[in-house]
């Protein structure tokens, strides 16, 4: 469905993106993951032919980016991290205008805005909906589409726990559906909850690829105990001697709140193939 | 086509939600209304008001609007959206530019009917109303187009603004200017709504515009060329 070989861009001299090679497969949801700076909206600008690259090959839907005519364009929808939403326009005229573009009956929009649990803000102005509001506004829009092929920027930045996993559920909803989703994000619990395939980025570089279950026990090689202190502090520990010992005076000190194993997931993987944290 | 028309109506459903846009719009035809009706002062040349009006609301009006709208699309990007939906450049600008050639020609119907235009006279004064507003929305949207964000179109929109929307009036108190201004569209206008019949029309002030139109057209030309809607 996607297939990425040996992208390279560079903006004024500094390398952004460095053969980055990747293929997504059909009906399957994939996530390109880094932390801030990484190059994800670089990578999806190049593969949507918003931006041009300095070298390699993108196919996408089986044809070169440049090749793609405006019905191949019309299957493939697109939410970016910064949004296109008129905010003087009301959730339905937002649509709207963009089901007129599709040639999609208007009816339609009234049922994607509620798919997406804008229900009770039909008529709210889009620029009085909050940050989750907007983004499954955005949603409704990509949807309202039909692709076959959705990328989304991050969909979930910023949001609380509770609309991040509505945001989810819409999500899964359409790969139900047979779309193929090629995501972004920093978060890697995210990640693994709804990805087939998973890609680390890194400084513009691909350090990682695979399943997510499969990588975080690939890693799993160093096992850590996670201690909760009573104090509200947490320690990491790992096997050994010495750690017995501190859990042991924790214990007796009344100190130990609980003990986790600390099973590695693809946070850990990330920390240990870079050296650093991804932060939210 | 179909895509200009959802531009057009996408415009026409903002208007009374826009109020920079809308004030610019209404602003001089209103002046106009008032000023007409209420003052009337010995000596003063007929259809003073209108006529002034007219040559500053021409200078004004489509300039702002068009590159207002245009970069605030941009800063927004909601005009990348629209142009990942497949509307294509061409039908965008088409979209914006008749909706802001028609709302000004409602606004000069305004003025017209203020000034009790009529017949030949009205004709006139809407035909050459129509170019003019034709020529600022050739250089709105060059400037709209440059710009990558409001601020920088509202600075650029200004100088631009004051020079063709005030040099004609002050050219009638100062010949220097007035020598000056001749070069631009909106003095030339000016000028033919002296006489407001085009068969008096001086060959020079007709040329004069012809190559208002053909620099403004290369402007938006190459701006369209240079960045596009980026
Ligand atoms: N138009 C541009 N001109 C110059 N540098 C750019 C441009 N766009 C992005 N960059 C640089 O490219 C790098 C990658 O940016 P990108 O936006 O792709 O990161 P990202 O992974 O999407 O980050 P985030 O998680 O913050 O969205 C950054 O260092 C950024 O400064
Ligand atoms: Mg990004």
């Amino acid at each position: 469905m996607i297939t990425c070989q040996a992208i390279h861009k560079t903006f004024h001299g500094t390398t952004v993106l460095e053969n980055i090679d990747l293929h997504v497969e059909e009906g399957k949801i994939f996530g390109l993951l880094g932390p801030s700076g990484a190059g994800k909206t670089t990578l999806i600008k190049i593969i949507t032919g918003q931006l041009p690259k300095d070298s390699g090959d993108v196919s996408i839907l089986g044809k070169s980016v440049e090749d793609l005519t405006g019905r191949d364009r019309n299957q493939i929808g697109i939410m970016m991290d910064q949004f296109g939403i008129y905010d003087r326009f009301s959730c339905m005229d937002n649509l709207k205008i963009f089901a007129q573009i599709y040639g999609i009956p208007t009816d339609k929009v009234r049922k994607a805005l509620i798919d997406v649990g804008l229900e009770q803000a039909i008529r709210t102005p889009a620029g009085k909906l909050s940050k989750g509001m907007r983004n499954r506004l955005s949603l409704a829009r990509v949807f309202i589409q039909e692709p076959r092929i959705i990328f989304l920027d991050e969909p979930t930045s910023g949001l609380d726990p509770a609309t991040s996993r509505a945001i989810h559920k819409l999500i899964m909803d359409k790969k139900r559906e047979g779309c193929t989703i090629f995501l972004t994000t920093h978060n890697m619990d995210e990640a693994s909850r709804l990805c087939d395939h998973v890609a680390l980025l890194h400084e513009g570089k691909i350090v990682e690829y695979g399943v997510p279950l499969e990588l975080s026990r690939k890693y799993d090689h160093q096992k850590k105990i996670l201690l909760h202190l009573a104090d509200g502090e947490d320690e990491t520990l790992d096997y050994s001697e010495t750690s017995a010992g501190r859990i042991r005076m924790l214990m007796e000190n009344r100190m130990l709140e609980t003990i986790h194993s600390s099973e590695p997931n693809l946070e850990t993987v990330f920390l240990e193939l870079t050296g650093k944290k991804l932060e939210d | 086509m179909g895509n200009v028309s959802v531009i057009l109506r996408k415009q026409f459903k903002d208007t009374f939600k826009n109020k920079t846009v809308l004030i610019q719009f209404i602003l001089f035809p209103v002046m106009t209304l008032i000023m007409e009706n209420m003052i009337k002062l010995e000596g003063m040349p007929e259809h003073f008001f209108a006529k002034l009006f007219s040559v500053m609301y021409v200078g004004m009006a489509p300039l702002t609007c068009v590159a207002s709208i245009i970069s605030e699309e941009k800063e927004k990007n909601t005009l990348r959206v629209l142009i990942m939906s497949n509307v294509k450049p061409s039908e965008y600008l088409l979209g914006v530019g008749s909706y802001t050639w028609l709302l000004c020609m409602i606004g000069s119907f305004v003025i017209g009917a203020s000034a009790k235009f009529t017949g030949t006279q009205l004709m006139t004064y809407e035909f050459i109303m129509g170019v003019g507003v034709l020529i600022s929305i050739l250089l709105g949207a060059a400037i709209g187009m440059y710009a990558n964000n409001q601020m920088m179109s509202t600075s650029l929109v200004m100088p631009a603004m004051m020079l063709l929307a005030f040099a004609p009036m002050l050219s009638m108190f100062n010949e220097k200017i007035g020598k000056f201004a001749q070069i631009l569209y909106t003095e030339q206008m000016s000028r033919l709504f002296l006489a407001m019949s085009l068969s008096e029309a001086e060959a020079k002030g007709v040329v004069c515009v012809l190559v208002n139109i053909l620099v403004f057209t290369i402007f938006f030309m190459i701006a369209f060329r240079e960045k596009g809607l980026e």
